[in-house]
This record gives C-alpha cells, structure tokens and sequence, in this order.
C-alpha cells in the first residue's frame, strides 16, 4: 500500500473506528453528550440477552438477502452478458433506474403493496395463496423481501461486470464435451465469474448487516435490527457511548466473514501465483470433479 | 436411411436475411481426413457448428452413422470440437482439462487416469500435466485441445481453424502433428479452413464452398487440377482466365478463338459443339516465360504468343511474372534452380515468349464475373503525378 491511501484509510477509517470504540468506553452524560470518565458500564449493559437474539437476526436476514440477491443476479448477469452489445448497455441502465427514486420513497412503496389493504395481498388472496388474516407487513419475511428488492442492483452490477468478460465458447466447450447446460454453468462459467461472485457477496452483505430503513419501514417489533438499535440509541435516547458499542459489536459481526472470505482469496491468490510462477507446476489433483 | 458415416441432407441455415448454408448435400466417410474450405463467410463454420450441435439447421437432416443427430443437443452427440481459441478450461490444469469429458461421462477412476496419460503420452506433454493453461504456448495449448477432445474417443473431430492463432513455423509443425494423430486414432476429421495449404497437405477430400454451397467435392489434386467453376479455380492457388469461343474440335482436342490471341489449342474433356462460349483456366506454374520462343523439338500443338513483361515479383523460391498482351494481363510463375544458370534474366518491359501445352489448360464447367477478381493481379498501372523538380536548397551546397 501506499502513503496516500495509509494516509487516507487512517483519516477516514482507522481514526473514526477507533473513536467510535473510545466512545463506547465513556460514561453517557445526561445531556446527551459524552462523559469525561472511563468506563465498563456501557459494556455490562449489553450483555442484555435482547442483544445477541438481534444480532443474530441481523446475521441471518442479511445472509439470506446476500443468497437471494446472488441467486438472482446470476441468471440475470449472465442473460445481459449475452446479449447484443447495444442491448447491454439498455439492459444494465434499466437496472440502475430505480436509483433515480429515492431509496426511501422505494421503501416506502413496499408499505403500500404488502398492506392489508395493498395490490400484493388481493392479488395472493385472488391465487388462493394466502389467507385474509395474515400479516404480509411488519415480520422478517418482509425485511428479507424489501431487502432483496433494494440490495439486487448491487449484486448484478459486479456479477455482470465479470459475466461481460468471460469467454462464452469454454461454455460451449464444456457443452461440446458432455456436459449438461447447468453442469457447464457450474464446473465453467461460476469458476469464471468467481471475482464477480464474491463482490457481490461482500456489496450486498455489508450494507445489509448496516441498513435500518428497511426493518424501521417494513419491520415489526419482533424483527428490529442491529441497526434500529443503533438508531434509537442515537437519536431518541441520545445515548452515544451505547450506540458506540453497538457500532463496534456489529463491525466486529461483519469482520468475521469478512476475514474468511479475504482469507479463501488470499488462499487462492497464493495458488494463481503458482500458477503463474513458471517451470514450478501446482502437485495437486482435483479441481473439477 | 444414407448409408454413409456422416450424412448432410439438404442442410439449410438463414441467418435473418442471409442464407448461411444452402440446401448442402454432403456425405463423408468413416476415417476420412475431411475438409471444409472457402473465404470467410462461405458457410464452412456455420456447417460444422450445425455438426457441433451449436446451430440448428432451419431444414434438411443430419446423420451419424446412420442415426439422425439434427435435434441432439451438443452434450448427447459424440462429436467434439477444436475452437479456433482452444477454448481450455482456465481454472482446470491440463490434466483436468483432459479428464474433462471422462468425469461428465462418469468413468470410473482408474479408467480416467488411464485415459488421461495415454493421451498425454500421445500429444509428449506428460511433463506439463500439472499447469494451467495460462502456463503453456500456444502449440502446446493446441496439443491440449486435441487431447481433451479425442480421449473419450468421439466419432467425429470437428476442428475449426485449430492453427489460424499460430505462427508459420508452428502451423507446419502442427501439420504433420496433426496427420500423424489422425493416422493414430482413425477418428473421422472435418477440418475446416480458408487456408487452401493446410486443406491440401492434409486432407482425403475437400469441399470447396462459396456462398453457402459446395462449389466441388474432390480429392486434393483434382480439385487443383480439374477445377469445376472459375471459383475453384481462382480460390486455390491462382490462375489465369481465358475466355473464347470455340471454332473447331479435333478428337481429344479444341481449338478457341480468344481475343487478341492466335488459336488457342485446350484438351477437351466437356461437352462442347463448335460455338459454344468457354472459360479456360491456365494455372501460373504451367506457363513459361522466354526470352526466346521454345525449342523447335518441343510438341509443336504448344500455344505460343508474344507479350511483354509489366510486373515482376520476387518469392524465394520463384519468381513471379505479370506480362501483357494485347488484351490480356497473364502471370506465370517461374522456379529458380540453379543459382546463376537459369536462362537469360528477364527484366521489366522485356518482349518475352509465353508458352503453355494443351493439356495443361482446364476448360471450366461454371464461372462468373466475380471469380475473374479473385485471380492475384497486381494494379493496372500506377501513373505517378509528376513532381516538379526538386529545388537545390542553400544548405545542400
């Protein structure tokens, strides 16, 4: 790494982090400032058994949004991919629109489908699919489906971007000799787009384990996140050192994955090194099984 | 139900308005070293890629070895493909690579690991197993892609360009490579190319197509020999194009009245009457060039005319020569073979002999305008403007 970008990550991450961490070591004064004393309180506090019931909430909508946004952007990364190239451009463009509305504008339009009342629940009831009396508002189902919606831009963008880039005949190769449409997909294509893949992951969890818009909006009061959590400490009850905690609980959260998956790619890095390092061939079998 | 291995019935393909492959008939044998050859755009591609099972045809039918294969998708056809690029797996070693088809196909261990070194042992790259394509050249890549697409024994090797990505020396080499693996494994091989050398060295039987049709089916040496339309005949290897009418016809031969020369002597093998317009096709090779006429005890049927040299260009191993006559450019090609001792240099604008035998002139059964641009003649003549005299500047003197 360079001087600047040290310098940078050391301004706006490392300082800030560190601050929110010190934060969280004060007393909360009644002001709703932050107290000159150091303290363990705030950390006794959050043993609260209320706090890792919601972090683990937290941890599970986010990865199944991260799943489902990947499940979804596979297809159709892969469709925009082999498309004409004036297409592309069309087709990648419809998908940022909705960023022309606002985020929570897009939020709030959910309310109205899945309300009682909404196009969403007459349209289930219409197929049979649902009963009168059940709630499609306020749980985690809806966090998840809002969630998806919102998150779905992020995880196509850097799986197309590596889709564009794949060499379409390997598919046509894998086909050529034997393989199933979606064997070939699996054994060729996934292992091609794998950079793409992982970007995604990381573009989708990381705002998810954070957003707290969606849960406020379309959540219920069995479904709060760590991020409503962090809200209320903040603003209603103007309890930093709290909030701080928290902050620094939740980073801790995402740093776990986070540093597995960096770790899967260093691993893999280390073997594309050797790869590449001449007259010295990787002694391993596998790969494709 | 077509008897032979590898059956084309009436095989169509449009592209939107384009008609990519039309109505082609075609049957190959069992083993046979096949190829497809044409300018870019003549269908070639389009026909194996319907083998491939990447295209389908939009009518007409498909048999191999007696079963109709038009509707199978790639993965149920035992047919495999050489890309142009080699298309290898870029996350798989070489070894994986090649056990590629056997593992989709459920082979047992054992068998795989079998398969695999025997083929590696095949291409010599049994000290490479382990690296990644990324590792390896381009001829080894090549080497690779053969292996991966005969270990699991196909019925048919489809090879599209396979050597258009290597340089000359490497394309040679790859040549004979390639003849002696045919030679090994027996496999049937549709070859397809524009590089009417590699079609020639390697093939059994070629088919020469031209906008989405066979132009002629033949083996190498009558399809350079005994061309049937001026395309063929222009497309490999070069020619010169006469056109007359013919004025008498004597036993094997005919006599034909070309503009601007004396009675043109041809063999006659077509069935022609007296009147009858023909096209006459003169490879450059068979021509030569003089500075004085040819010998008096040469077969005096020998057609002889005076022309004059335009255009000379050096090859190595030959000389080529453009000559003009009255109303023809002619190029005729000359071998250099001993240095120093070959007849009398000529030079440009010299007055030359031309000379060819009867039998070495090809009367073509089709030919149209276009074929007559393909032949390789060099501009009509450049006129240079004329430049004013260089003026002397102070600093020269």
């Amino acid at each position: 790494m360079s001087a600047p970008s040290i310098f940078w990550l050391t301004l706006f991450f490392v300082v800030p982090t560190m601050l929110v961490v010190a934060i969280s070591f004060h007393a909360a004064a009644p002001d709703g400032g932050i107290g000159k004393e150091w303290t363990l309180h705030t950390w006794r506090s959050i043993s609260n058994p209320n706090y890792p019931a919601i972090i683990w909430r937290t941890l599970w909508i986010s990865a199944a949004t991260t799943v489902g946004c990947v499940i979804l952007a596979l297809p159709c990364a892969f469709a925009i991919a082999r498309m004409d190239k004036k297409w592309r451009a069309f087709m990648a463009g419809l998908i940022m629109l909705p960023f022309w509305t606002s985020f929570v504008v897009r939020v709030f339009a959910w309310r109205l489908l899945l309300h009682p009342e909404g196009f969403v629940k007459h349209l289930l009831l219409a197929m049979r699919l649902t009963q009168p009396d059940t709630q499609l508002l306020y749980n985690s189902g809806a966090i998840l489906l809002v969630s998806i919606y919102s998150f779905l831009p992020f995880a196509i963008m850097p799986i197309y971007a590596a889709a564009e880039k794949f060499d379409f005949s390997l598919l046509e190769a894998a086909r050529d000799l034997g393989a199933r449409s979606f064997l070939a997909f699996r054994k060729v294509f996934l292992p091609g787009i794998r950079r793409g893949v992982i970007s995604a992951i990381l573009m989708v969890f990381i705002p998810s384990v954070g957003s707290y818009v969606i849960p406020d909006l379309v959540g219920g009061k069995n479904s709060e996140l760590i991020g409503n959590k962090i809200y209320q400490r903040t603003f209603p009850d103007r309890n930093l050192p709290h909030a701080s905690a928290l902050s620094a609980l939740m980073a801790f959260a995402v740093l776990i994955p986070l540093a597995l998956v960096a770790a899967a790619l260093k691993r893999q890095d280390r073997k594309e090194a050797l790869r590449l390092a001449d007259g010295n061939p990787v002694k391993q079998r596998g790969g494709a099984a | 139900m077509p008897s032979d291995f590898l059956v084309f019935e009436n095989v169509t393909k449009r592209f939107g308005s384009l008609t990519a492959v039309d109505a082609v008939s075609l049957n190959i044998k069992k083993g046979e070293f096949f190829s497809l050859l044409g300018p870019s755009g003549c269908g070639k591609t389009t026909l194996l890629r319907m083998l491939g099972g990447f295209e389908a045809p939009d009518s007409g039918r498909i048999y191999l070895d007696g079963v109709d294969i038009t509707d199978l998708p790639p993965n149920l056809r035992r047919v495999h493909t050489i890309f142009q690029n080699y298309a290898l797996f870029p996350n798989m070693t070489v070894w994986d690579n090649i056990a590629f088809s056997l593992r989709v196909a459920r082979y047992p261990k054992t068998e795989i690991r079998k398969n695999v070194d025997v083929m590696l042992e095949l291409i010599k790259m049994a000290d490479h197993a382990y690296k990644y394509p990324s590792q390896i050249s381009g001829g080894q890549k090549q080497r690779v892609a053969i292996a991966r697409a005969l270990v699991d024994r196909p019925q048919v090797l489809l090879l599209d360009e396979p050597l258009a990505a290597l340089d000359l020396k490497l394309r040679q080499h790859m040549l004979l490579e390639l003849d002696i693996i045919h030679d090994q494994v027996g496999i049937t091989f549709v070859y397809v190319t524009h590089d009417q050398g590699e079609a020639m060295s390697l093939s059994d039987r070629i088919a020469v197509m031209n906008r989405g049709h066979i132009e002629q089916l033949d083996p190498p040496a009558k399809i350079y020999e005994a061309p049937l339309s001026g395309f063929v005949a222009a497309f490999i290897g070069d020619t010169n194009f006469l056109e007359g009418t013919v004025t008498e016809i004597d036993g094997d031969y005919c006599k034909l009245a070309v503009a601007g020369f004396p009675n043109i002597l041809c063999f006659n093998d077509k069935n022609i009457s007296v009147g009858s317009p023909v096209h006459l096709s003169v490879r450059p090779e068979k021509i030569r060039v003089t500075p004085t006429p040819p010998p008096a005890d040469k077969d005096p049927r020998i057609n002889v005319f005076r022309c004059k040299v335009t255009d000379i260009v050096y090859q190595g191993t030959y000389t080529k020569y453009w000559v003009q006559t009255d109303s023809h450019r002619i190029s005729a090609i000359k071998p250099h073979s001993r240095f120093l001792l070959d007849q009398d240099a000529i030079t440009w604008g010299d007055e030359v002999y031309c000379w060819w035998h009867p039998d070495d002139g090809y009367m073509l059964e089709h030919f149209t305008a276009a074929d007559a641009d393909l032949v390789q003649m060099p501009p009509a003549g450049y006129s240079l403007p004329k430049t004013p005299a260089a003026q002397p500047s102070p600093a020269a003197s």
